[in-house]
């Protein structure tokens, strides 16, 4: 009992940036690449582990599932995660712990929602690279378990904003379940913001002289969203998300975004922005919320409202 | 080369859990049937392309020879998982690349312990081709690409096919109409999503039934818009191109079912002899050359559905000339293209068409290629004596000139185009002779 969240960060996860680090884990080595970004992560990491939370929980875009959302049910996975799309980049063997109690009590909370949930219980399950990135950039020691997150696929196939009612909904539901486990916990959302991007790499994918934003309304949107973080307008953030779904091609449309800002109970608090570059084109930012920081004069109602 | 094509499903559910709906039961008895037909046709390669493996950087070409993991997909793993070992042919593959990038397109191979194959070509290969019998080689489908990138692709998979000289059947992993069920069912209920779903496949089936596969690469804009096609049905556009936009094909419906949701079929198209009444117009031309650096983008789906597509490639696209009266080409290019008044043409050598037979002798030879150039004017509304600009191709300068120059200006002596002749070491076919022209409207 009274769990709570104590950090939420809009954490994206291109591979890009585990190669640019050189880590063990990772095979492929490069001479550098988006130290802005690396560098922003750290800071980040650096305030966030010093709550010493008992679990993270990641939201990912690259587990895609059509029925429902699930939840990594097995308490550890070892692998080797081969990009798809970049395997040259990103071929990472990682160890992981997963907190399968809180996953099943949110999956309950869930389907009490009205939710369809589910646990992936089959241990040579490949966990996707965007839960491994995201978790790597703000626990590279792995020592904290996770909880891993689909993004559900479904209700995308009738609106934006069907896809993202769903995602408050979802994240509400965690939000019951983590007080009710007593853990203190983090949440990262897995997302890149514009997500127009190369079509081509160059010989040195780390050559950061070919590094720029794809268009000039990708960089709009992302300045729009950003500034909204900042100041700490996160419902009105929310009331353009589908837009910038569309006009962006923005990832937030795998949900990962609207499902942390309603866990967190729409922040009115500003949330700290560590970094943004971006990566073949896409505009990536590192924001985070630390609840301590919210004013206490300020509340704002519950996700019904929204 | 292409002995035949396939069009097949890559749900694991067929492979794994046919006892949960007749359907999926059917599905795997008719992917298994092809299977053995597979088995006794002698060929020696297959080509897998699958709307399931997703690329963005260009296309991916598989190279690992013996690619081997247990794949639990990251929906349906309650179904189990499939362990695989395949048998791949890296020499294809590195070809395939090379004659894409030769083509200006983005192409690389793939060749790294743990690489995720996608559950559609594992489904594919483990009922097609259950003992590796035959290497495999599997293709990437771009999220981004489009009609004119999909074709390329396509064209670059006929030469690469041409070039290797292996008896090859064609394997095109894609659903037909792709709207899942979004809540758990009861699978022996399965049934297509919606009637109107229903009533697209069971259109575009009864076409490709009936050999159209030219037919359905021209609606599958409409198809992929009014049924959520697989991909936006792209992967038609790949295997016309590959298999020769025509309508000239022996199909077979081997089996339609919904599986889970979706509209799953099994087709089988062999090229054939056959006349046709008439052939049909095609309704929208393209550059059939590959695309430098990638599409025109489109949108970046994270969700995996069909990327949307605007009409961009057929408003601005120069009108591409081609004739089945000229040799077809022998790599990713038109016939020609028209920028204006002007029609530029490929080089063309003196292949008859039809047969592709080269004439003996330079007299014939240039005989031929300037009727081949001929052919390519008129349906593209010249003629020779329009012609502006000449520049000739010799193998043996020495040998073949002056008997060269005879048919030449027999030809097109008082048309005097400007002309420049080159010896050259060598052309692509073992020819004596090409002529690369200009000529006006
Ligand atoms: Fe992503």
């Amino acid at each position: 009992m009274n769990g709570q969240i104590v950090g939420g960060l809009l954490a994206p996860h291109p591979p890009h940036i585990v190669y640019g680090e050189n880590h063990w884990r990772n095979e492929p080595k490069s001479e550098c690449g988006w130290e802005v970004l690396r560098w922003g992560y750290e800071r980040a990491r650096k305030h966030f582990l010093a709550k010493k939370p008992d679990v993270i929980l990641v939201h990912s875009p690259h587990w895609q599932t059509v029925i429902g959302h699930h939840f990594l049910g097995v308490p550890e996975f070892h692998g080797l995660s081969v990009d798809p799309i970049f395997p040259n980049l990103f071929r990472y063997k990682y160890d992981i712990k997963v907190d399968v109690e809180l996953a099943e009590l949110i999956a309950e909370e869930g389907r009490n929602d009205g939710l369809v949930t589910k646990l992936m219980r089959n241990p040579n399950f490949r966990v996707d690279y965007g839960t491994i990135v995201s978790c790597h950039m703000i626990n590279p020691e792995w020592d904290i378990p996770i909880v891993g997150i689909s993004s559900n696929n479904s209700p995308y196939y009738f609106s934006n904003e069907m896809g993202q009612t769903q995602m408050i909904r979802l994240g509400q539901a965690t939000r019951r379940a983590i007080e009710k486990s007593g853990r203190r916990a983090i949440l990262l959302a897995s997302n890149t913001l514009s997500h127009r991007h190369f079509t081509t790499e160059s010989d040195i994918p780390e050559d950061m002289s070919r590094e720029h934003v794809y268009e000039h309304s990708g960089y709009l949107w992302d300045m729009k969203v950003i500034d909204l973080m900042r100041t700490g307008r996160t419902k009105e953030l929310i009331a353009v998300l589908p837009e910038f779904m569309d006009h962006a091609v923005s990832e937030v449309k795998a949900g990962s975004l609207a499902w942390m800002l309603s866990a967190l109970n729409f922040p009115d608090y500003p949330g700290e922005l560590y970094g943004y570059w971006t990566v073949i084109g896409t505009g990536n930012a590192v924001v985070g919320w630390d609840p301590q920081l919210k004013a206490a004069a300020t509340t704002q109602g519950a996700a019904a409202s929204v | 080369m292409i002995q035949r094509a396939y069009i097949v499903p890559g749900q694991p559910h067929i492979y794994l859990a046919p006892e949960r709906n007749a359907g999926w039961a059917s599905l795997r008895q008719a992917y298994q049937a092809v299977g053995r037909e597979i088995a006794n046709s002698g060929a020696e390669l297959l080509l897998v392309y699958s709307t399931q493996w997703f690329s963005v950087i260009g296309h991916l070409m598989q190279v690992d020879p013996n690619p081997k993991w247990t794949l639990v997909d990251q929906n349906w793993y309650e179904f189990g998982e499939i362990p695989y070992s395949f048998r791949i042919d890296p020499a294809f593959g590195e070809l395939y690349a090379g004659i894409c990038k030769a083509n200006g397109m983005q192409a690389s191979t793939v060749n790294y312990h743990g690489f995720p194959i996608d559950t559609g070509s594992v489904v594919a290969l483990k009922l097609l081709n259950p003992d590796n019998a035959i290497p495999a080689s599997i293709v990437s489908c771009n999220i981004y690409a489009e009609r004119d990138e999909s074709r390329a692709l396509g064209f670059a998979a006929r030469a690469a096919i041409e070039q290797y000289g292996k008896k090859t059947i064609v394997v095109c992993v894609t659903n037909l109409s792709n709207r899942y069920e979004v809540g758990d069912i009861d699978p022996s209920r399965d049934r297509v999503s919606s009637a109107k779903d229903d009533e697209w496949n069971r259109k575009i089936l009864e076409m490709l039934g009936e050999g159209r596969l030219e037919d359905v690469a021209q609606v599958a804009r409409e198809f992929g818009r009014e049924a959520n096609a697989d991909m936006g049905f792209k992967a038609i556009w790949w295997l016309g191109a590959l298999m020769g936009e025509h309508n000239r094909y022996d199909g077979k419906v081997w089996d339609y079912e919904p599986v889970w949701g979706t509209g799953s079929a099994i087709v089988e198209l062999t090229p054939s002899a056959k006349e046709l009444d008439f052939e049909k117009e095609f309704d929208e031309a393209a550059p059939a050359i590959a695309v430098t650096g990638g599409t025109g983008l489109q949108t970046h789906n994270v969700l995996g559905e069909a990327p949307k597509r605007d009409e961009q490639d057929t408003e601005d696209a120069t009108p591409v000339i081609r004739t089945e009266r000229a040799p077809k080409p022998v790599g990713p290019y038109p016939h020609a293209r028209r920028v204006g008044d002007l029609l530029f043409l490929s080089g063309i050598g003196p292949r008859t068409p039809g047969t592709n037979e080269i004439p003996v002798g330079i007299e014939a030879q240039t005989r031929r290629c300037i009727e081949n150039i001929r052919a390519i004017l008129e349906d593209a509304g010249s003629s020779l004596d329009n012609i502006l600009d000449v520049t000739v191709y010799l193998t043996d300068m020495k040998r073949d000139f002056e008997r060269f120059n005879a048919v030449y200006a027999e030809y097109l002596g008082h048309v005097q185009p400007t002309r420049t002749t080159v010896g050259v070491d060598s052309l692509p076919t073992p020819i004596d002779v090409e002529l690369k022209v200009i000529a006006s409207q």
